[in-house]
């Protein structure tokens, strides 16, 4: 029998903008299985980021869902629609269930409270405990995510921190109160390479210690191989390709994600190789193409693209939303 | 390689800040083969902007020399300078800030070339047409203006503008990192292409080894201002002499699956510039540090052809099992399911 955690189907989030309403995610489906990462990748546009903010709640105000379920099944076993919740419900819900580190530490963190106090905030909201206790508790979880001489560090105003650190307290913030689901959107785009490797050991380390799922939105290819048990690729606000990481690359089913893989530098090799990009630009929202949106940019587009396509599954626990079983040349 | 046409000679960078001097650069010295892309990488802060920036004297160093064809650039005055920047131009990290929203594309690119009185205006038309098309885009784009074109487009009107006065060397400073992949690699088969055409030797500012590695010829690395290691990309990506330019390696995710083996994570982050260690910049992170990398800087080591280690520990360095052995090692292509399609696929952009 299968845990999941999360269970969204058939996710449809709106946006009103001048020129009227606009589509950003068009059914949206995956699963994320309890203890797992499942990662969402897409390019930039592609609707990773406006999922996460429709689990969170925390759409802009216009923004909302328009369609599908967003079901979530926490520790104590008890199913929710997260979409049915309203403020207060979902209030207690983040922070304590489901929690969310953001690319940019820097500006998701409050330059006028120490770290110790924003990491308290937390415990304070969802926790009955007093300052002592609270303060013990911030320092135990600033120590767990290695932040050297937590006590006093714990002091600091986030402009004292090093992007790293930030990061890391962005972390301990999110898990203090021991959270079922982690969503971390593109938690170390904006750090050096040296100091990615080390937030990403960190999060695995935390993840076994803690037992959390991850729901892991990225654009790199490199950070889902490594981080990765599922994968989710979307494009132009839907997913295309759903699959373990292993089956992902090892047997590429969408031809969009075999144009992204076909366009990253790997190490190692040999120069005469050249990428194959992938022509034109992501379609706006607002003018896609009947039926398949990648079609367009498809090598292996044909007629019947045209007409509507869905994740079907084409091998065991491997989905893809094409016509074709595997991108071959014709 | 070839000789160089560029030969930097101990450039220094001195800024005084209210803290206390920074060097920006200290006592950075190699060259830059002609018609090679050479790639500079290195973490944030270490210098890599300043140095790209100083080679084109958009920053004035405090000491050393940048032989340009022969000829120190620092000792040239206003009027030669002048003259000189038509041969250099520089490519921008972010497609947007760097394009004047206000001006048509045709004005964007033809603004060096009226700076310099080249043409009459509908010779220049002509020129910003034949640029339009060969970095892929349409002549009658020059009407429109920047807004009106993605992140990729704008990017590739950048480069237009680069190449509008047929300049022999470009700096391009993280000119694709603030792209998507898909679109990225189209940028970056550009920039093969046009070094091609026009034997252009480039400086390509990035810090995304993977990136450079592709693109790049030979690969300085940089940290806290000093070059770390410089040589030949395949020597350098596949066997460093330096234990930064291994961490770095080791660091970078993998897009294979299980491929990413053990790594050397470097502990903590880079030292505050204003403070820097003493000795080797690198030895407050570097796992193999001792106290002799504590009194003098490094000399420069000869490790190979054209190949330059900034490390007195290299003999340990070798004697340290190789990172990844079983990925890195691997004869290149032997397992990419592309390889073939790859080696096929058209060199132009589509």
């Amino acid at each position: 029998m299968r845990d999941r955690i999360l269970d969204v189907s058939n996710l449809r989030v709106a946006f009103r903008s001048r020129g009227g309403e606009v589509t950003a995610l068009r059914d949206v489906s995956f699963t994320l299985e309890r203890g797992r990462t499942l990662a969402l990748v897409g390019e930039s546009g592609s609707g990773k980021s406006v999922t996460s903010l429709a689990l969170m709640g925390l759409l802009p105000p216009n923004g909302r869902v328009s369609a599908g379920r967003l079901r979530y099944r926490g520790r104590d076993g008890r199913e929710m629609d997260l979409s049915a919740l309203d403020a207060a419900g979902y209030r207690k819900i983040r922070g304590a269930e489901i929690s969310m580190i953001f690319q940019e530490p820097m500006s998701s963190l409050n330059p006028l409270f120490t770290v110790g106090d924003q990491v308290g905030e937390m415990l304070w909201l969802h926790q009955d405990l007093d300052e002592k206790a609270r303060r013990k508790r911030v320092v135990e979880m600033l120590d767990l995510v290695e932040i050297p001489a937590a006590a006093s560090r714990a002091d600091a105003y986030p402009h004292e921190l090093s992007g790293g650190m930030r990061q890391r307290v962005m972390i301990a913030m999110a898990m203090i109160c021991n959270p079922a689901l982690l969503i971390a959107d593109e938690p170390t785009t904006a750090l050096d390479v040296t100091i990615q490797a080390q937030i990403l050991d960190l999060m695995r380390r935390l993840q076994n210690e803690l037992g959390m799922s991850i729901l892991f939105i990225t654009h790199d290819m490199g950070v889902v191989a490594e981080m990765a048990d599922e994968v989710a690729v979307m494009y132009a606000g839907a997913v295309v390709e759903q699959a373990t990481a292993r089956d992902l690359f090892a047997d590429t089913r969408h031809p969009y994600t075999e144009g992204l893989l076909r366009s990253i530098p790997q190490p190692g090799r040999s120069k005469s190789n050249r990428l194959v990009p992938i022509p034109g630009t992501v379609p706006p929202l607002h003018a896609l193409p009947q039926g398949c949106a990648f079609a367009p940019r498809c090598p292996y587009a044909e007629a019947r693209c045209e007409d509507p396509v869905v994740l079907t599954e084409k091998a065991s626990e491997h989905w893809s939303a094409c016509i074709l079983d595997r991108p071959v040349p014709a | 390689m070839t000789e160089p046409l560029i030969k930097i000679q101990n450039l220094s960078k001195r800024f005084d800040t209210p803290s206390g001097p920074v060097f920006a650069l200290d006592d950075v010295s190699f060259d830059i083969p002609r018609g090679s892309i050479t790639g500079l990488v290195g973490e944030s802060g270490s210098g890599k902007t300043t140095l790209g920036r100083t080679l084109l004297r958009l920053v004035q160093p405090t000491a050393g020399q940048t032989i340009f064809n022969g000829q120190d650039l620092n000792s040239l005055d206003a009027r030669a300078m002048r003259l000189m920047r038509r041969r250099m131009q520089i490519i921008f990290q972010d497609p947007v800030a760097s394009l004047n929203p206000r001006l048509r594309v045709e004005a964007v690119i033809s603004e060096g070339l009226a700076a310099h009185g080249i043409g009459s205006r509908s010779e220049r038309r002509d020129r910003v047409a034949s640029l339009l098309e060969e970095v892929g885009l349409q002549p009658d784009h020059m009407r429109r203006f920047p807004h009106e074109f993605s992140g990729g487009q704008r990017q590739r009107i950048g480069i237009a503008r680069a190449l509008a006065l047929e300049p022999e060397f470009i700096v391009a400073d993280e000119s694709v990192s603030a792209l998507d992949v898909s679109v990225q690699a189209q940028v970056l088969n550009l920039l093969l292409d046009l070094r091609e055409r026009r034997n252009l030797t480039m400086l390509f500012i990035a810090h995304d080894l993977s990136v450079v590695e592709y693109l790049c010829d030979q690969i300085a690395v940089m940290y806290l201002g000093r070059i770390m290691e410089v040589g030949p990309t395949e020597a350098v990506s596949s066997s460093p002499r330096h234990p930064y330019t291994r961490a770095l390696n080791s660091a970078i995710p993998l897009p294979q699956p299980g491929a990413t083996g053990k790594r050397e994570l470097l502990q903590g982050d880079i030292p505050s510039p204003l403070d820097p260690p003493s000795g080797c910049v690198f030895r407050t992170r570097c796992p193999m540090a001792r106290d002799l990398c504590a009194t003098t800087p490094p000399p420069p080591e000869v490790v190979g052809n054209d190949h330059i280690s900034y490390c007195k520990r290299i003999e340990a360095l070798d004697e340290r099992q190789p990172l990844r052995e079983q990925s890195r090692g691997a004869p290149s292509g032997a397992r990419d399911p592309f390889a073939e399609e790859r080696a096929r696929a058209d060199r132009s952009v589509p």
